[in-house]
């Protein structure tokens, strides 16, 4: 009967710029937002924002909160919460520094160790939230109190420390010259150009397949804006990094995380799964999704990513204090949600999260060096959070 | 007689649609007016004009309603002046009793307090009303739709309602509990109360309506008096969609094979009263190329059947046999179920069919993505094409496959389904209550699917509580009465009376 075929399948997909910013508003309304929160700090501190020394801060000081931004978002994607981060935090620092300076054990057997450590309480959380339906607020609020005493028992009260070099080199370390440059790295700026050429020829080899196959892309000349964008945003950081000390380690264990967890999230069948768990759980289930078992995952990931951060920040400090890690759950958490992700799950994207993360970060450091006391700095950083996402909300509605 | 309602001239736009365009409807008063037309033809639309969904000024037109024009700002204001409206999809409180569903918003109570006798002793009135056999203190996340649908009804009658609006209310009821809520309305009638009917099931608008008005895309086509002479079904599918529908049911050949598919003796328990046998023994075969039918009154346990086998989605303490080819399966997890060839079509899209939030492409692949990815890894381009390939085979009708399937009509979100389910290719696929509330137009599309399945050698189940459906549809019928299969009849010798025959005698046993 009805043979309508829908003939608008080979329609010409090339939306015109106002089409495509406005059905992209929030993918490239997040990016805008940060660089205009970048440009007004840059104005109001009179350029210390942007130093390289300053600059360098920004990316030590966020590492951490960035790289458990990653695991809470597929957290928060698949339709939970974890509280517990900030303790987890401060308990796998903890037991690092009891190994290394109480007992002797080696950084590296150190670290593999705290990493799986992580896991185990990421598994020992997950495990209830997954197979038994407690619901992952309560059982991550009982694993943040948890995890906050046996800091508190592990280290008896006092602050463990120093490490040794190799250790701190994990956060304060720098990548080597390997051009021996003076006073400028030669090998963080190859590394920016590096980066800015795979990133085009990546982006062009997509569109050019997308064009072949029809698929919405974006207008050309916004496709080059955007690439022409980050190209410049991405080498004139490793330039004015190159003329400070270089790219610090943290920054490349930090870019390939993002890197693996975009493509997880954006290419992987078990990131589309995850998607669709939290999108419908009940669906997914029906659709043959081992739903308790990813979510499980999740949870074993969020745990080892915070074990991670909290090498790095014990490596940063170095010292593990019974009270590192304090509140940092709350600030992944809001990163995440500012980055877009959905409260009720199956929304959310790696960048914004990660974008949402630096703007956090550049609000307290651009606070800080404003002047601005601790007690207001937390009641602009909790507008911005509300004021995010009810434009979020709010777009999505109309 | 005098006109209770009168809606002129209405016109409904949204950003960049015209919902509407110059609606005109008038329902007399203590009549039932049917109002037809296919998904999407602006009927939703124009009961929340007249419920104050839409208020006043956000569209253009007059309603004059009980003599005066009328001037809705919200449900509030029509809700006073005695039009309840009843939605498709149930606003019941799962967790509340029937008692505090049917006075939520408007309690029996006192300076606040709730007088609970009073409340208990009205609700058994009206329970008693509408033929619902319940006590006023059941929840009613433990009754099934069609007693929920019962329980909206009862809440409109503890209103002092004059103009009742059903939505689809025979949607997801049998045939049984449909002629149950016909007669009701036949009875309010009786008291003077008017109805508005909105219905794809045109058999029961021919048996109850006195005047139909048929819209499509937007504008009324015509209105119709039953009272001056029958209207045929023919008749109204011929305003609803602008063209006689030669049949309902596409002309199809079986070809019928050796058979493929065995259940021996199936059994499920209830999932929380442990010794409730919700499945009792079942055994049934299909073979290849045929579609059977299970037919059955609600609650009979139809999806309870097809849940459980379909990897232990329902119940408990599932025992028997499943044979693919004449060799035992493994079903007990879906991925084992889906990957030994079974597929299941739930009866309910929303809540367990789609990612609704996710877009067409996304939803098709989603049970079988290893067919678009390579150690783990999605090839874009060919989910792409598959989605396409599906969007165009099945017509689900949308811009592109990027759209959210939240936005589709109630057709087109099924053939997503639909879609997703041959995409993992199944050797059997079970359908439960494949064209509910979906239009004339599409329920052909899909039975045309079904039919192209059942030609390419698979296996088809379905499951309906729509007699003339699987009449027109199946093979072979089978019969299920409170958990065990009763009867089965040869397509030949099947009719809606032998099938109801069965279902009585066996409900005596």
């Amino acid at each position: 009967m009805d043979t309508r075929v829908a003939d608008d399948i080979h329609a010409p997909r090339q939306t015109s710029w106002l089409d495509f910013a406005k059905t992209h508003f929030r993918d490239y309304g997040m990016l805008l937002s940060l660089l205009a929160i970048m440009l007004f700090f840059q104005v109001v501190t009179n350029g210390t924002l942007l130093r390289p020394l300053n600059l360098t801060n920004l990316v030590l000081q966020n590492s951490y909160i960035v790289i458990m931004a990653l695991g809470m978002l597929l957290v928060i994607v698949a339709g939970h919460i974890d509280l517990s981060v900030g303790s987890i935090v401060g308990f796998v620092g903890g037991l690092a520094a009891v190994m290394m300076v109480r007992y002797g054990i080696d950084p590296v057997t150190t670290t593999i160790a705290c990493l799986i450590v992580g896991g185990l309480i990421g598994a020992a959380q997950g495990y209830w939230v997954a197979f038994f339906k407690v619901p992952s607020f309560i059982v991550t609020l009982a694993g943040m109190l948890v995890f906050k005493g046996l800091t508190l028992a592990l280290l008896g009260g006092m602050s463990v420390g120093p490490f040794p070099t190799v250790f701190q080199r994990l956060s304060s370390g720098f990548i080597p010259d390997v051009f021996g440059g003076e006073g400028f790295n030669y090998t963080s700026l190859f590394l920016g150009v590096a980066s800015v050429l795979a990133l085009v020829y990546f982006s062009f080899r997509s569109r050019a397949n997308q064009l072949k196959h029809d698929v919405e892309t974006a207008p050309f000349g916004l496709f080059v804006f955007k690439n022409a964008l980050l190209a410049v945003l991405i080498i004139s950081f490793c330039y004015l990094m190159a003329t400070y000390r270089g790219l610090p380690n943290v920054l490349i264990i930090m870019a390939v995380l993002i890197a693996l967890y975009a493509f997880v999230t954006n290419r992987t069948t078990i990131g589309r799964r995850i998607y669709a768990l939290g999108g419908n759980e009940k669906a997914a289930r029906l659709s043959g999704i081992k739903t308790e078992r990813l979510t499980f995952l999740t949870f074993v990931n969020m745990g080892v990513l915070a074990g991670l951060a909290g090498l790095i920040f014990a490596a940063r400090l170095n010292t593990a204090t019974p009270k590192a890690g304090l509140g940092f759950e709350l600030d992944v958490i809001a990163a995440v949600f500012i980055g877009g992700a959905s409260a009720t799950g199956g929304v959310g994207k790696v960048t914004g999260a990660v974008i949402g993360a630096f703007v956090m970060g550049v609000m307290n450091n651009g606070m800080s060096i404003l002047g601005i006391g601790i007690d207001y700095q937390q009641v602009i950083k909790g507008l911005v959070l509300l004021i995010a996402v009810f434009l979020d909300v709010y777009y999505k509605k109309k | 007689m005098n006109a209770i309602l009168e809606m002129q001239g209405i016109t409904k736009t949204f950003p960049g649609v015209k919902a509407l365009d110059n609606v005109n409807i008038t329902v007399k008063a203590g009549e039932i007016h049917a109002l037809v037309g296919e998904n999407g033809a602006g009927k939703s639309t124009l009961m929340k004009v007249l419920s104050g969904v839409y208020p006043h000024g956000s569209y253009s037109g007059d309603i004059y309603y009980d003599g005066q024009e009328r001037r809705f700002k919200g449900i509030a204001d029509s809700e006073e002046l005695g039009i309840i409206i009843i939605h498709q999809e149930l606003a019941l409180v799962p967790l509340l009793s029937i008692a505090e569903n049917i006075f939520l918003g408007n309690e029996q109570a006192e300076y606040g307090i709730i007088d609970w006798s009073a409340a208990f002793a009205r609700t058994k009135e009206l329970l008693k009303t509408v033929g619902l056999n319940e006590s006023p203190d059941t929840l009613v996340t433990n009754l099934g739709v069609g007693k929920q649908q019962l329980v909206e009804i009862a809440k409109a009658l503890s209103k002092k309602v004059k103009l009742l609006i059903l939505d689809e209310p025979t949607a997801s009821l049998n045939e049984k509990d449909s002629d149950a809520l016909l007669a009701l309305l036949l009875r309010f009638k009786a008291q003077g109360i008017s109805s508005i009917l909105i219905s794809h099931k045109l058999n029961e608008i021919s048996k109850v309506a006195d005047s139909i008005t048929v819209l499509r895309d937007g504008s009324t086509v015509e209105t119709l008096d039953c009272r001056l002479e029958a209207i045929s079904e023919d008749r109204i599918i011929r305003g609803m969609v602008g063209r006689t529908m030669a049949d309902r049911y596409p002309k199809h050949e079986p070809k019928i094979g050796e058979t493929i598919f065995q259940v021996e003796n199936w059994s499920a328990y209830h999932p929380i009263h442990t010794n409730v046998q919700v499945v009792k023994g079942i055994n049934l075969h299909i073979r290849r190329g045929e579609i059977v039918g299970i037919a059955g009154l609600m609650g009979a346990g139809r999806t309870e059947f097809a849940m459980s086998l379909f990897g232990r989605s329902y119940g408990q303490n599932i025992s028997g046999r499943v044979l693919l080819h004449g060799k035992e399966i493994d079903v007990s997890t879906v991925g084992k179920a889906v990957s030994n060839g079974i597929a299941y079509v739930t009866e309910d899209r929303k809540t367990y069919g789609l990612i609704l939030d996710e877009d067409i492409r996304k939803n098709v692949t989603l049970a079988h993505l290893n067919g678009v990815s390579e150690r783990l890894v999605i090839d874009d381009i060919r989910e792409m094409k598959v989605a396409n390939d599906y969007r165009r085979r099945l017509n689900i009708r949308s811009s592109n496959v990027f759209q959210q399937t939240v936005n589709l009509s109630g057709g087109n979100q099924q053939k997503v389904v639909l879609s997703k389910w041959l995409f993992a290719d199944p050797e059997i696929l079970i359908l439960d209550e494949p064209t509910r509330g979906i239009d004339v137009g599409a329920k052909y599309e899909i039975y045309t699917i079904i039919n192209q399945l059942a030609d390419a050698g698979k296996g088809v189940l379905v499951i309906s509580s729509e007699m003339p459906e699987l009449l027109g549809m199946c093979d072979r019928i089978y019969v299920m009465n409170e958990g065990a299969l009763i009867a089965e009849l040869d397509a030949g010798e099947a009719s809606q009376e032998k099938i109801m025959h069965a279902i009585v005698k066996g409900g005596r046993r």
